[in-house]
């Protein structure tokens, strides 16, 4: 086999092996408390792919991460990490929600769009931000984004004292026109789980973006801008409008990501609905390697984890799970470094 | 000190980059204390066999000796313990370290607590440059050097970890006349203490000069040598490249029409912000080549960039084509007819990780012709790119290939075949043929010409004087920011020249 194909599979793999890897070392922990962890692996693949309601309970909670794990993927590819997508998820939920609300008399035609159109603005607003800081005064995105988490939290509460029903912590129930559908109302196989039409969003919202990235001018800029930005800008390419840009459209991702649960699950925003979807998109991003399709595959991949998690609950503490998330994202940048460590000893 | 450098053969060494064969059972032996020439054309795998030797590659197959024993480089750390050294195409120093630190980096001095001592190590650093006649400042920043400095270092480098054998991939390609004669008075000494050197590069007459024994390559693999003493420059050339090359001819001389490219009063600052360019005025008309002479750092590189849209110019105006391009960006300049190859390919030029079709179209990628509406399709690059590689003979013409598998000179002509393509009406060329082969060469002259018996304006920048002796109509020495001289280079010659650049001849411009 040429060496530029054993390559390029080694490279493949790196993924693979950190969530063989993983699944090790957290066999380990399980045994350490006296379960039998092939058992529990079983059985969490069992529940979280081999039923129809487990199955659509993990592609519930895979699509946030897909819109948040190419959020970060499309930051990285402009050289930029975006670590605000909680924030901006969380603020384009509440967007939909509060247009859900106010319009609640438009039917679907017009409202649903509006509420999606919502949600990826305030993602963009949100992220916009730190895009012009970086721009403008050359302050670091890593700080400012964190910064704007913590500001997006508490301006939710804040305009949540004037919105939210008395006495709780959500806002009203948005208009009918505003609701995603189900996907049990198609696919009885999935009754009762919460997997919604943002599902089918999501992926040609991947779809989208990588055609963006790689099939377009905006994108070619946005890639040489990440890769090389002297010859970006030796090639005509204006750092900060791109940086900028590439912030509000990762914005808009993460900000798409709150419809999910807002209009397709609760049918109403409220506090703390985000959950990490946010920071999880980073570990899903690294996981894809910053690519759409990688970071589908990895969003399924956290899903199916997330939603184990839940159901070996009675067997496992539940943190075990937590513990299995951060060992796949520890050892997929160790494989990663050791797979290119292999990889160029073979050049 | 005294111990002297092993003998070292590689034997039958093959490697591959997929279908692509860089070296083909190559054979080289160095004896001990001779300085080894290594020719050959872009792409030909000089730079693979000596990466092979100090370990960032591993062969295909084939075998490397040192001192009568077979071994194993697995990394450059192994090669060091062996008493070998390197000085890559493409230097590899912390910019924001110390010469001292860049140096003694992996092996530093300690102090009294065991800690790392900066004094300590400037202090070794001083010692050894001294003693190699090495002239360094050893506490100042890399990013402040200049590159001949820069490369005193990478040598000084080699030295301090213990150097014996020391490979230099193309390194008098950045330097100027009087840096390369500093160089190679540092080679002999070296050669003279008892170090093998293996010197790759294009400029046969540095061979001729340097080396006792020469290896010529081609496509891959060992097509002769032997001893100097037989093998003349075009000797040397004819197996380089199978037959001999053309000298360039001597051009018609054209009439100047309009200018294009106008300056005026032009006042840039460099990194540092020093002012790099004091009031310079110039016109470039157009079917003209100015060729702009100077020690490098002399501010030729701060006016090329404010020319391109890189560097704001204090003061002054820029017009081209009679338009004031002055507040525009690289873009606007671009569409207002401006091409541009830089001095800096791995920096300005290219985007490395990026494919060849991809880096053609850096700089045109918002043109309407390069894409439909917003998109940007990868296969219409493609099928775009494959004529341009085709003609500007970029080897291997494959457009989906990243542009860092490319050889040196092989990046370099996707530059040019990029810029000289556009049909812009002003060329900015800097060091357009640094890195790469005879051939090559004079094939991206010819290609300059041409732009200008099109009618184009061309600004030439090199540090080569034979380059714009041969293309210029007009010259312009460039010394501590200004315009010293003008002549033409049937009034002048490369010692004349050599003296206004270094500023022993009065100014002669305003
Ligand atoms: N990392 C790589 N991946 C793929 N191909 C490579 C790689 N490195 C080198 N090559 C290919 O191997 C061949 C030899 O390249 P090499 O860099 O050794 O040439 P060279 O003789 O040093 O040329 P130059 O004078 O232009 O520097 C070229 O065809 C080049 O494209
Ligand atoms: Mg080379």
């Amino acid at each position: 086999m040429n060496v530029d194909l054993r390559r390029r599979l080694l490279l493949g793999a790196a993924p693979l092996l950190a969530v063989a890897l993983s699944l090790a070392v957290g066999a380990i922990f399980i045994l350490a408390i006296g379960q039998d962890p092939l058992a529990i692996y079983a059985l969490m693949l069992r529940q979280s792919l081999g039923t129809g309601y487990g199955l659509g309970q993990t592609l519930f909670k895979a699509t946030p991460l897909i819109f948040t794990g190419l959020a970060v993927a499309l930051g990285f590819r402009a050289g930029l990490f975006n670590i605000g997508v909680e924030g901006q998820l969380y603020l384009g939920g509440l967007a939909a929600a509060l247009t859900g609300v106010a319009l609640a008399g438009l039917p679907a035609v017009f409202l649903l769009p509006l509420a999606l159109l919502a949600a990826a603005a305030a993602g963009a607003a949100w992220g916009a931000i730190p895009g012009v800081l970086k721009a403008r005064f050359g302050a670091h995105e890593v700080i400012n984004t964190i910064m704007l988490n913590f500001i997006a939290f508490a301006l939710a509460s804040f305009i949540g004292r004037f919105v939210f029903e008395p006495a709780t912590v959500r806002t009203a129930t948005v208009g009918a026109g505003a609701e995603i559908a189900r996907l049990d109302v198609f696919l009885p196989a999935l009754h009762g789980s919460p997997v919604n039409l943002s599902l089918l969003l999501a992926l040609l919202v991947a779809a989208g973006t990588n055609l963006l990235l790689f099939g377009t001018r905006l994108g070619y800029e946005l890639r040489a801008v990440g890769l090389n930005a002297t010859a970006a800008e030796y090639g005509g390419v204006s750092l900060g409008r791109t940086q900028v840009v590439a912030m509000a459209l990762s914005g808009a991702l993460a900000g798409l990501g709150g419809v999910n649960f807002v209009l397709g699950y609760k049918h109403y925003f409220e506090l703390g609905f985000s959950a990490g979807a946010g920071f999880l998109g980073i570990a899903v991003a690294l996981l894809g390697r910053n690519h759409p399709v990688g970071v589908v595959v990895a969003a399924l991949f956290f899903g199916a984890l997330s939603y184990g998690g839940l159901v070996i609950n009675q067997q496992v503490p539940k943190e075990l799970v937590e513990v299995l998330q951060a060992l796949v994202i520890l050892l997929a940048i160790s494989a990663q470094v050791l797979m290119e460590r292999f990889a160029r000893r073979m050049r | 000190m005294i111990e002297s450098a092993p003998p070292i053969s590689l034997r039958h060494i093959t490697r591959r980059f997929g279908p692509v064969v860089a070296n083909d059972d190559v054979s080289l032996e160095l004896a001990p204390g001779e300085i080894h020439g290594l020719v050959g054309e872009n792409g030909a795998g000089k730079s693979t066999l000596m990466r092979v030797l100090y370990g960032l590659l591993q062969p295909d197959s084939g075998t490397i000796e040192v001192a009568g024993r077979a071994v194993r480089i697995h990394s450059p750390a192994a090669a060091m313990r062996l008493g070998l050294g390197m000085v890559h195409q493409h230097f590899m120093l912390v910019d924001s370290l110390t010469v001292a630190e860049n140096v003694t980096l992996g092996r530093e001095p300690l102090g009294a607590l065991g800690s790392y001592s900066p004094a300590a190590a400037e202090r070794e650093v001083a010692a050894l440059a001294a003693r190699h006649g090495l002239p360094v400042d050893p506490g100042a920043r890399i990013e402040t050097l200049s590159v001949g400095a820069q490369q005193r270092v990478e040598i000084l480098k080699a030295l301090y970890h213990g150097a014996r054998v020391l490979i230099l991939d193309e390194p008098t390609a950045v330097l100027t006349p009087q840096e390369v004669d500093d160089l190679f008075r540092v080679l002999r000494e070296l050669q003279a203490q008892g170090t093998t050197i293996v010197l790759i590069t294009h400029k046969l007459a540095e061979v001729t000069a340097l080396a006792q024994r020469v290896t010529v390559m081609r496509a891959g693999r060992v097509v002769g040598g032997g001893a100097i003493a037989e093998h003349p420059v075009e000797r040397m050339a004819e197996l380089m490249v199978g037959h001999a090359i053309p000298p360039l001819h001597a051009r018609a001389h054209h009439e100047e029409c309009v200018p294009l490219l106008r300056v005026r009063l032009l006042d840039v600052l460099d990194d540092r912000g020093l002012q790099a360019v004091k009031r310079a005025s110039f016109e470039v008309h157009s079917g003209e080549i100015v060729g702009l002479a100077g020690v490098e750092g002399n501010g030729q590189h701060e006016l090329v960039e404010c020319l391109a849209g890189l560097r704001r110019a204090q003061h002054g105006d820029i017009l081209i084509a009679d338009r004031d391009c002055t507040a525009l960006t690289a873009r606007g300049r671009a569409a207002a007819g401006l091409a541009h190859i830089p001095s800096d390919r791995l920096r300005r030029g290219l985007v490395p990780e990026m494919t060849l079709a991809e880096n053609l179209v850096l700089g045109r990628q918002r043109e309407p012709d390069a894409g439909h509406g917003p998109l940007l399709p990868r296969r219409a690059l493609e099928a775009r790119a494959a004529g341009v590689l085709a003609e500007y003979d970029v080897r291997p013409p494959e457009p989906g290939r990243q542009a860092r598998q490319l050889s040196g000179g092989n990046q370099q002509k996707l530059i040019a075949a990029r810029e000289l393509s556009r049909g812009a009406a002003v060329v900015l060329a800097a060091h357009p043929t640094r890195g790469v082969d005879l051939g090559a060469i004079a094939f991206l002259h010819q290609r300059l010409l041409r732009e200008r018996d099109a009618g184009r304006a061309v600004l030439l920048v090199s540090s080569e004087l034979s380059e714009i002796l041969a293309l210029s109509d007009r010259i312009f020495v460039m010394y501590e920011g200004r315009l010293v001289h003008e002549t033409r280079p049937a009034e002048t010659d490369e010692r004349t020249l050599g003296l206004h650049m270094t500023g022993r001849r009065g100014a002669v411009a305003p």
